[in-house]
């Protein structure tokens, strides 16, 4: 049997279907792996070890029978615990959803399972998907794989580093101001952030409706491009979800990068950006030259206004979007006699964490009446400029390179009792939601310490091709990918 | 001093629809408790909704019909606020972006024609229902969703009603409208039309006014009539003492028919609505306004003046007819059957809606159809029975769902108009009431009435008076 941990999602499919290894070989591969290496790592809240047997069981005999089975058959995922799952917890990594079970699935779970991947578990996260250490999870912090006093980054933290450290090839996150991009940046594996629409949010526990969106970690660019292929397109379910066709972005992917013209955006490598970010973001700039592509410097004036726009509209949908984990109708509840009121209050001052309290206050305070307009109104008028600011300059550019996060990833506790330069850290991520733009994250390079440090190209609406296709060209090009995170024990 | 009473109505429908505003769950009334319910409309975490395209057509009949201004875009909003009936604690509603704003809704009171202006016209879901089985003992609350997710209609008014015999005329010819486009079926006794009153009273000739009082819990629109007459009395008091009337919001007591001021924490809310950005905003193209145009049946106004000036109708009937559709329509079938109107309009206003009040049933679950009717009234016109006869042959139709003509056959209640077969009747009676043949006789016409009456007892109804008083004054000799 081939050594299955070295294998893409890609590569995992095709011995299966050609009868090189089962799908019980894979998963419990995967599943022993989980076993020994996830107690340093805290990946995952929840391991669905005998439904993924179960799946596998079923996909080895389906195979058998000479039936055909779905492009991801064997092919082992994680899940971010804030995507529904029927019948399996799905907590949000918060004590109020703790013992939570979805009567139904979330529509990329379904679209997954239809595609006869399996899931393996559902994967830790900063509570409710605020924050970008994973150190707001209310069970446990989640580490780094390279190094296990950082974190992995955040919120989609238990993912990057679930597939980061090998216990799973495929993972999904949901990236609302960068909680894909920047754990993937931090753990050195590719993360992409489709465009707002391109995947149903159907069964994403809402965050910020308008901003959030589920996308896809993975060791590489071409196992992101199967696995959105699989999960993109329209949901009834889902009115946001956009109609446009979905193409065969594995193909897409063998393109030419020649001729295409990428955008140095001067404000996102201004002050406040480590060297060694910068330096890889220029590096990767001399390699998309040397690939025969176009690199000019382009401007994206309002970004300075990136942040605080993020952080009013988010909080603002939040507040709103929280409102019904009152302790009422399915969650935690406090205990004793009371009225309905000390009911709510209770159940959601013992059910909630510091930051989620955080972010409902403010998003509570932005929406008042007296001051909707100053705060909330303005974001949106701001919202409309930074995406003008896209537009502007995606018209003379095919797409924009850029930092993924300031710097490479923190040491634990360092940042978490500094929410605001926390917050002031989303600077490169925040705007490509606020303007619901495509972007992908892949590993640029080592800095500091030997952390990884990523790069983000960021494109026109619908245009994930072109993304994968330039991030597949570097892969090609250079050997950052090469380095890995050592986990052997000592 | 003089006072006006100022009155302004928000009025909420429950849609006509088989579904819910953003689930496919059903809205049937009196089902068992959460059995139409779906993880969407429980709230829960991660659900989306979608919307009712049926419902946003039944809101723009509305807003075509209350002659709104409609803007090429609609939106909802998230009307944010904590209760336990309502599963996302907010309420997907329309606060910025209305489906349509600035219409006006023509009025008549004591033969005056009156405008009322609709400030807005919007769609939202509705709640669920709490139930507080405290007299069984229970220390519990229960929540029923299968009402949360319902679409309903809001109508908010100008306040532009000056009584409260306005504010009735203004809710009866709303609620024709809503009945007539088939947007709700207005059915007050299960909740499917509910109204708020704002009521201020201010001294005649003034042009300020006077601080408003919200009413709410009004279920019924005489509760609406009660409490209007029951404020303006209150406040008036309260100005009368030199007092000034505090701005809040009010329950009316139906038991004890006075309002009650709600607390005040209940009051004083910040529903910090904002665009909801679980659904994309909907476009309102010419195209489609000029479809839902096509869809929409004449307005009851209209129908109103029809009757009135093509079938001849009293005004009163015209009214009385119109206020359901469905009769409406029973009424012009009836007359396209060759019935006379006025006859048509005497039996339904009559027999009809008698039988519809005893049974507590709509006119489409009667087996009685226009063209039976028709005949039924075809029978009395042409003196084969009698009108009293013609009553129980209805009653017997109702019951049986047979014709008129076989229910005459079978009972053998066809009149008898042969004057040999009545004339032995006659006689009879003139010999076993002697008396009254001498009063007759000796010039009492009362005796008349009396005998005549006889003669139905003895024919079951079924003799023709007027034959059977043209054989008494023959046989009594005069």
């Amino acid at each position: 049997m081939p050594d299955l941990i070295e294998l893409s999602a890609g590569d995992l499919h095709r011995k299966l279907v050609a009868g090189d290894v089962t799908a019980r070989q894979i998963v419990e591969h995967f599943l022993d792996r989980i076993e020994q290496i996830d107690g340093r790592i805290g990946a995952f809240n929840t391991v669905t070890a005998e439904a993924a047997l179960d799946k596998a069981a079923d996909i080895d005999a389906r195979l058998d029978k000479g039936e055909t089975v779905g492009p991801l058959a064997g092919v082992p995922i994680a899940l971010k615990d804030n995507l529904c799952t029927r019948g399996v917890p799905t907590t949000c990594s918060s004590k109020i959803l703790e013992h939570f079970v979805p009567p139904y699935d979330a529509t990329v779970v379904e679209r997954l399972d239809l595609a006869d991947a399996v899931l393996l578990g559902k994967t830790n996260l900063d509570e409710f998907a605020m924050g970008s250490t994973t150190e707001s999870s209310a069970f446990a912090p989640s580490a780094n794989p390279w190094d296990l006093s950082r974190v992995p980054g955040g919120s989609s933290g238990g993912s990057a580093a679930a597939v980061a450290a090998d216990l799973a090839p495929l993972a999904l996150g949901s990236d609302t101001g960068g909680s894909i991009r920047q754990p993937a940046s931090f753990c050195g594996v590719t993360g992409l952030k489709p465009t707002y629409g391109r995947v149903s949010r159907y069964g994403l526990i809402a965050y910020a409706s308008s901003l959030d969106q589920i996308g896809t970690f993975s060791r590489d660019p071409r196992d992101a491009a199967l696995l959105l292929e699989v999960i993109a397109g329209h949901d009834p379910r889902d009115s946001t979800s956009a109609r446009e066709p979905v193409p065969d972005y594995a193909t897409e992917l063998e393109k030419e990068v020649a001729g295409m013209k990428i955008g140095l955006p001067r404000e996102y490598l201004a002050e406040g950006i480590a060297l060694d970010v910068e330096a890889a973001v220029r590096a990767a700039a001399d390699a998309y030259q040397g690939l025969g592509a176009e690199v000019v410097d382009i401007s994206l004036p309002h970004t300075e206004y990136a942040v605080a726009t993020y952080y009013i509209i988010g909080t603002a949908e939040a507040s709103s979007n929280l409102a019904r984990f009152d302790g009422i109708h399915y969650g935690r509840r406090a205990d004793g006699k009371m009225n309905v009121d000390e009911l709510y209050s209770r159940s959601r001052s013992e059910g909630l964490g510091d930051e989620v309290k955080r972010r409902i206050m403010l998003g509570t305070f932005a929406l008042s009446a007296g001051y909707y307009d100053a705060y909330y109104l303005k974001a949106l008028k701001v919202r409309r400029l930074i995406k003008k600011d896209f537009d502007d300059a995606l018209a003379g550019v095919d797409c924009i390179l850029a930092p993924v996060a300031p710097t490479v990833a923190y040491k634990q506790g360092e940042m978490i009792d500094d929410p605001l330069s926390l917050y002031l850290a989303d600077i490169y991520t925040s705007a490509t939601n606020l303007a619901g733009l495509p972007a992908i994250a892949f590993n640029a390079g080592t800095g500091e310490g030997g952390l990884p440090i990523g790069v983000q190209l960021m494109g026109r609406p619908f245009e994930e091709s072109g993304l994968l296709r330039l991030a597949h060209a570097f892969r090609q090009a250079t050997d950052h990918h090469l380095a890995r995170p050592n986990l052997t024990e000592d | 001093m003089q006072y006006e009473t100022v009155i302004g109505l928000e009025t909420h429908a429950q849609f006509h629809t088989r579904s819910k505003m953003f689930c496919g769950c059903k809205t049937d009334f009196g089902a068992p408790p959460n059995t139409q319910t779906c993880p969407v409309c429980q709230g829960l975490p991660g659900t989306l909704p979608v919307v009712n395209r049926y419902a946003v057509e039944l809101g723009l009949r509305a807003a075509l019909a209350l002659r709104c201004h409609i803007a090429p875009v609609t939106q909802f909003d998230r009307k944010n606020y904590f209760y336990p009936d309502l599963p996302k604690n907010y309420q997907v509603s329309q606060n910025y972006h209305n489906l349509g704003v600035d219409g006006r809704l023509e009025i008549e009171v004591d033969g005056q024609a009156r405008e009322v202006g609709i400030w807005n016209v919007h769609l939202e879901e509705d709640a669920g229902k709490l139930e507080h089985p405290e007299d069984t003992g229970a220390n519990y609350t229960a929540i029923d969703l299968n009402r949360a997710g319902t679409p309903l209609l809001e109508i908010v008014s100008a306040p532009d009603m000056r009584s409260a015999g306005e504010a009735n005329a203004y809710m009866n010819e709303l609620a024709a409208i809503l009945r007539h486009l088939d947007i709700s079926d207005c059915k007050m006794q299960e909740g499917s039309l509910r109204f708020e009153a704002g009521i201020s009273v201010r001294p005649v000739g003034g042009e300020k006014f006077g601080n408003r009082v919200e009413v709410k819990n009004l279920n019924s629109m005489s509760a609406v009539v009660k409490a209007i007459e029951h404020e303006r009395e209150r406040q008036v008091a309260v100005l009368e003492s030199g007092g000034t009337v505090p701005s809040q919001t009010m329950l009316w007591d139906v038991q004890r028919e006075v309002t009650e001021p709600m607390r005040s924490k209940e009051e004083a809310k910040d529903y910090r609505y904002f665009p909801e950005p679980d659904l994309v905003p909907i476009e309102i193209s010419p195209e489609w306004l000029d479809q839902v145009r096509e869809q929409m049946s004449e307005l009851p106004a209209a129908r109103r003046k029809r009757f009135i000036a093509e079938l001849d109708l009293p005004p009163y009937d015209a009214g009385v007819i119109v206020e359901q559709k469905p009769i409406a329509d029973y009424f012009e079938q009836t007359v396209e059957q060759g019935v006379e109107p006025k006859t048509a309009a005497n039996w339904i206003m009559g027999e009809v809606m008698r039988v519809l009040n005893e049974r507590l049933c709509e006119i489409d679950d009667l087996p009685v159809s226009p063209p039976m009717l028709a005949e039924l009234i075809g029978l009395v016109t042409d003196d084969r029975i009698s009108n009293s006869v013609g009553k129980t042959v209805f009653g017997e139709m109702c019951s049986s769902g047979k014709k008129a003509g076989e229910i005459v056959e079978e009972k053998g209640l066809a009149q008898i108009s042969d004057s040999g077969e009545l004339e032995a009747v006659v006689k009879q009676v003139l010999a076993d009431n002697p008396d009254a043949v001498a009063d007759l006789e000796s010039g009492k016409q009362q005796a008349k009435g009396f005998l005549i009456g006889q003669i139905m007892r003895a024919t079951r109804g079924k003799a023709n008076p007027k034959l059977a008083g043209e054989l008494i004054d023959r046989l009594t000799g005069d």
